[in-house]
């Protein structure tokens, strides 16, 4: 049912599948570049590959961010920006913070210290829901489809602003009636665009899990946000997938929406970020563009160690 | 693994066989059963009586016909220890009369009370025979009783020589300072926290392995202090001894087969965890009123050790049972202690405990685990019955209002862990006592909710809980 | 034998006051559990003060029993946001808790010597809806040969239903917007709400207290039903049986308290009867008076197999509630 089934049997063909994706980077590389990859790679020359360093038009930027579980420090971050409308990856191995880091900055932890903005405004203090409305949303690592909802419920849950969600309206069905039907026009939309059409009036449970990875990303779009957290997107996914869930995020890029995505592996994002963070230990160790990262020693001797069989020697 | 669990047992019951012979030290001769709590007193110094103490309340069940209305009883003897016919005994209630009674040839006698409530009983000194009176003054009248609904309330006038009331009164009444009460209450707070602990480790540790809030739990206690009672009333007669460990046994048993029939299958299937809770409910339903159907709904004391004379250490006293109940559940838990950290099946409740799926992955088998859990769980709430049983008295309700105060104590040692549970059991025990300084004794296990509620709002993982990562 | 006064006892139990004020009860902890996932295992507790709240007014300082009735009310809702602060942050299991132990504290508080002035203590209060039976419209019987109802039950009966349907109509209303819509996203993950945006707290509270508002109202009823209160109603059990008509009907369906509550009481009445008539008839070796308890296990019987084999109860989804993970 979950992610995890899929996982296991997809194993034997692990390096059939490594093969494939080896493949893909190649083709996607040899494609002409999209406007918003062009547009994203313009905004970021000039920017040094260093850990902490400022960009030109940060969406999100966290200062002195540390979180102690116990003795232990999770996150542990002195500066980190994200360059609005690139897809930022953030990557490093199991147990570096990562997934920390993006509960914190979403509201769904606190931090030990530390303050982040988004768009400007501190936002540090603010709760889960309320970072939702101000435009950043997030997805999780373990797809949480709303099994006893519909399909296109679902979607329709992530509009903002529904004057029905009152309970005063509520029962005043004249009171929203027709912001629901616009809303449904948008979920339908999305649905069509995530070829999800055909579940609209199924209960979400009954979906795979790749399926359940494609809802995800609807619902989230439905709450119109400028910057997606996309947690281990490509998690479980078979690899045909994959490719059409990289499609999706790389559109979404080219509409301006930014993209912050955690996955720790790297093989599969490094070919349409714009833009690398590579975490260890909870710090920011390295950050630049994909193929600065692959040259980076500190990134290889952290994370990269007994893998390296990209493409790039890093010789 | 299976012998390591013969261990335990083996263990448990070495350490219950050990009981008889200090409670046997201090045992006075027992009494009929009817007269638990009521017994004439002519001397102040003379005996210690042994109440049952209102730990918790017996209630009616709605809709239910109750079988026993409440009492006033008692017993007048002189100093001379000569039963006093012939006085009237007038029971009131705010002024009002409720209800009168003459003693008999026994000086026994007995009112029938409208409900539950606090009455007041009073002598007519005038009635009294020549040279006889009150020990102290006003002792004709008995304030402040409280009955609880089903109870067959006792009350004692203490009568004496007259002439000889002014040395009597003296220890009995006004001696009695507030670090007195607050040391005596600290003993019976960690007697009473002792008990709670045993039950709840069960509790806990199922609640550790299969996350299953048991409710089910506080009737295996019910059933290990019916079980008791039965094997140790005729026709069976046996040492009360021997029946706690039957008891304890019989309720490991029972909690095994219901693991095997009820919550295995629904593991197998996967089945939610809110329907496994809420099956458990169902169980402790049905388990309660089989019980109180062979049981009847009244409050019943084992024959055995239910009146003694208290020990007095100076600081505190205590009746050689209670004191015997209390070192055996301490011995009890370090054996617990002792069989989580050293056995292997200990090391293995506690590696599920942590983490069921790596525990299964490491080889441990885990649905025998936590049959074990169960059986010991059952094992430790059946023996905790009786001696709660012991200390207060035995009756269907017992468990329900005990499992409240195991939640109270797991929830303030943090869920699921055993060590916590047992320390918040104390802490539980120790509350409920203290309340009784300054408020009704009614209402001691309100106070402990209470605190649970408190801890739920500061600190809900507990005292020794850990803080759960989210996302 | 006789089978017809035991059909005509169990159909009396099954539209009369009682089931009419447990399917009341019943609509509010759907509300909690079957639309928003919350654990009450309090409901009893709102009940009661909603019992209290009606009575000790018109009894302790005279006023009319209607402004009982929205004390009753305000009870309820003081007590969904005592109940809720602490609890509602945190994990499922621990509001189980919470909610059984409040209720237990609330039940020794009313029966407590402090709170005797007002709610009588363990001895209760009586004869303090008058008011309400001043506006009786019927005046006879309702006689259909083998079931008949007095004219004072059939007063309860019209209320107590009519509350019950208004209730239903309401909460299905409600769940069908988008704000029920919101409510159902909570109980399947609150997680997920919150990364869309939606204030969670802030709708199990809102949950909790339309829920536990229906179970004052509910209370009231059972209060001016009987014309006597004492807190000993008020115990645990009378919430398991509300868990049990709810699961019997269909947690989650609008209708499934209305029928839970009507099938419950109709097998509860008959086997009340049943045993009572073969007892009396000495073809079995009991007492009446272990009729209660055995009635009382058979509902956890009843329980358990329902639990185990068919939670999805009469009206359920089978298929929808295989979908439950948790």
């Amino acid at each position: 049912m979950s992610g995890d089934q899929e996982r296991h049997e997809l194993e034997p063909d692990v390096l059939a599948e490594r093969a494939e994706l080896v493949d893909a980077e190649h083709d996607l590389g040899e494609q002409e570049l999209s406007v918003g990859a062009r547009r994203a790679a313009e905004a970021l020359t000039g920017v040094a590959p260093e850990p902490g360093v400022a960009k030109p038009d940060a969406i999100l930027v966290a200062d002195g961010v540390v979180r102690q579980f116990g003795g232990l420090t999770a996150v542990d971050v002195e500066h980190l920006e994200v360059q609005r409308g690139t897809i930022t990856a953030l990557i490093g191995p199991n147990g570096a913070g990562k997934s920390t880091f993006f509960n914190l900055v979403s509201g769904f932890d606190s931090p030990t210290r530390g303050k982040w903005s988004f768009n400007g405004t501190d936002i540090t203090q603010l709760a889960a829901h309320k970072i939702a409305r101000r435009g950043m949303v997030r997805t999780f690592q373990l797809t949480k489809a709303l099994m006893r909802l519909t399909t296109l419920e679902n979607v329709m849950l992530g509009a903002t602003g529904q004057g029905g969600e009152s309970l005063w309206r509520a029962p005043l069905r004249f009171l929203w009636r027709a912001q629901e039907r616009d809303n449904v026009t948008r979920a339908e939309e999305l649905l069509e665009r995530f070829n999800l059409t055909h579940m609209r009036d199924e209960f979400a449970g009954t979906m795979s899990g790749g399926q359940r990875k494609l809802l995800e990303m609807a619902r989230a779009l439905m709450v119109q946000p400028d910057l997606v957290m996309l947690d281990e997107p490509m998690a479980g996914v078979n690899p045909a997938l994959t490719q059409s869930l990289l499609g999706h995020i790389q559109a979404l890029r080219d509409e301006g929406v930014t993209i912050v995505l955690v996955e720790h592996d790297m093989d599969v994002i490094m070919s349409i970020s714009d833009w690398v963070i590579c975490f260890a230990e909870g710090r920011v160790i390295a950050e630049g563009r994909p193929d600065d990262i692959r040259r980076d020693r500190a990134v290889i001797d952290a994370y990269l160690g007994a893998r390296r069989s990209l493409k790039e020697d890093p010789q | 693994m299976r012998a390591r669990v013969t261990s335990l047992f083996a263990a448990l019951l070495l350490a219950v066989m050990l009981a008889p012979g200090a409670a046997a030290v201090g045992a006075i001769s027992s009494p009929p059963a009817t007269a638990v709590g009521s017994i004439a007193v002519s001397q102040g110094d003379s005996a210690e009586t042994t109440s049952p103490a209102d730990g918790a309340e017996s209630t009616a069940e709605p809709g239910e016909s109750e079988e026993a209305a409440e009492t006033l009883r008692g017993s007048i003897r002189g100093p001379d220890r000569e039963p006093v016919p012939g006085l009237t005994i007038t029971v009131t209630q705010d002024g009002t009369e409720v209800g009168t009674g003459t003693t008999n040839d026994n000086g026994q006698w007995e009112v029938p009370l409208p409900g539950p409530g606090t009455y007041s009983a009073s002598l007519d000194p005038a009635e009294l025979p020549e040279g006889v009176a009150p020990k102290e003054e006003g002792g004709e009248e008995v304030t402040g009783v409280i009955v609880r609904p089903g109870a067959n309330q006792g009350v004692i006038f203490q009568l004496a020589a007259t002439g000889d009331g002014e040395e009597g009164s003296a220890p009995a009444a006004g001696g009695i300072t507030f670090l007195d009460r607050f040391l005596q209450l600290t003993v019976e707070g960690i007697k009473f926290g002792a008990i709670i602990a045993i039950t709840a480790v069960g509790l806990s540790l199922v609640f550790g392995t299969t996350r299953l809030i048991n409710f089910a739990h506080g009737e295996f206690v019910t059933f290990g202090a019916v079980m008791g009672y039965f094997l140790s009333v005729s026709p069976v007669n046996l040492p009360l001894i021997v029946a706690a460990v039957l008891a304890m046994l019989l309720t490991a048993l029972l909690a095994g087969v219901m693991d095997l029939t009820v919550f295995r299958p629904m593991r197998r299937k996967s089945a939610g965890m809110i329907q496994q809770f809420i099956v458990a409910i169902g169980l402790a339903l049905v388990i309660r009123h089989v019980l109180l159907v062979f049981f009847g709904s009244r409050r019943r004391g084992y024959d055995e050790y239910n009146l003694q004379t208290a020990l007095d250490f100076g600081l505190f006293r205590i009746t050689p049972r209670d004191l015997v109940v209390t070192i055996l559940a301490f011995v009890i838990m370090g054996l617990v202690a002792f069989m989580l950290q050293r056995t292997r099946i200990g090391k293995a409740m506690r590696a599920v405990n942590d983490n069921e799926d790596l525990a299964s992955a490491s080889g441990i088998n885990v649905q025998r685990v936590v049959l074990t859990v169960w059986v010991v769980g059952g094992a430790l709430a059946g023996i905790g019955g009786v001696m709660f049983g012991l200390t207060q008295t035995v009756y269907t309700n017992m468990g329900f209002q005990l499992l409240l105060l195991m939640f109270a104590a797991v929830i303030l040692g943090g869920l699921g862990n055993a060590y916590g549970a047992m320390l918040g059991a104390l802490v539980i025990g120790l509350v409920s006592q203290y309340s009784t300084l300054w408020f009704p004794s009614s209402l001691q296990n309100m106070w402990a909710l209470l605190v649970m509620i408190l801890v739920l709002l500061f600190r809900p993982q507990g005292i020794l809980g850990r803080r759960e990562r989210v996302g | 034998m006789d089978l017809l006064s035991i059909l005509s006892n169990s159909f009396r139990g099954a539209l009369g006051p009682e089931a009419a004020i447990y399917a009341l009860a019943a609509v509010g902890l759907n509300m909690h559990f079957g639309y928003t996932g919350l654990l009450n295992f309090g409901q009893v507790g709102f009940m009661l003060v909603g019992a209290y709240g009606t009575a000790v007014p018109v009894v302790a300082w005279g006023l009319p029993l209607w402004v009982g009735i929205l004390i009753g009310i305000a009870c309820a809702i003081v007590l969904a946001l005592l109940l809720g602060v602490p609890t509602l942050r945190l994990r499922g299991d621990y509001l189980a808790i919470a909610t059984i132990a409040a209720a237990e504290v609330l039940r020794y508080i009313y029966r407590s010597e402090w709170a005797e002035p007002l709610t009588g203590g363990v001895f209760g209060i009586t004869q303090f809806a008058n008011d309400f039976y001043d506006l009786n419209p019927y005046s006879s019987r309702l006689d259909l040969g083998w079931l008949s109802f007095s004219p004072t039950a059939l007063w309860v009966m019209t209320v107590g239903w009519g509350a019950t349907f208004l209730a239903c109509g309401l909460v299905a209303l409600l769940i069908h917007s988008p704000w029920g819509r919101v409510l159902r996203s909570v109980r399947e993950d609150e997680q997920a709400a919150r990364s869309l945006g939606k204030n969670i707290f802030s709708y199990k509270m809102q949950s909790l207290i339309i829920g536990g508002v229906l179970g004052a109202l509910a209370g009231s009823l059972m209060a001016i039903n009987t014309q006597a209160l004492t807190p000993d109603v008020f115990m645990p059990i009378l919430t398991f049986y509300l868990w049990t008509i709810m699961i019997l009907g269909g947690a989650s369906r609008i209708m499934g308290p209305v029928v839970g509550a009507i099938v419950f009481w109709f097998l509860l009445t008959f086997l009340d009867s049943f045993l009572r008539q073969i007892i009396g008839d000495g073809l079995i070796g009991l007492e009446s008076s272990d009729v209660g308890a055995i009635r009382f296990a058979a509902v956890g019987l009843g329980l358990m197999l329902l639990m185990m084999f068919r939670p999805a109860g009469l009206l359920g989804n089978q298929k929808e509630l295989r979908l439950d993970v948790r």
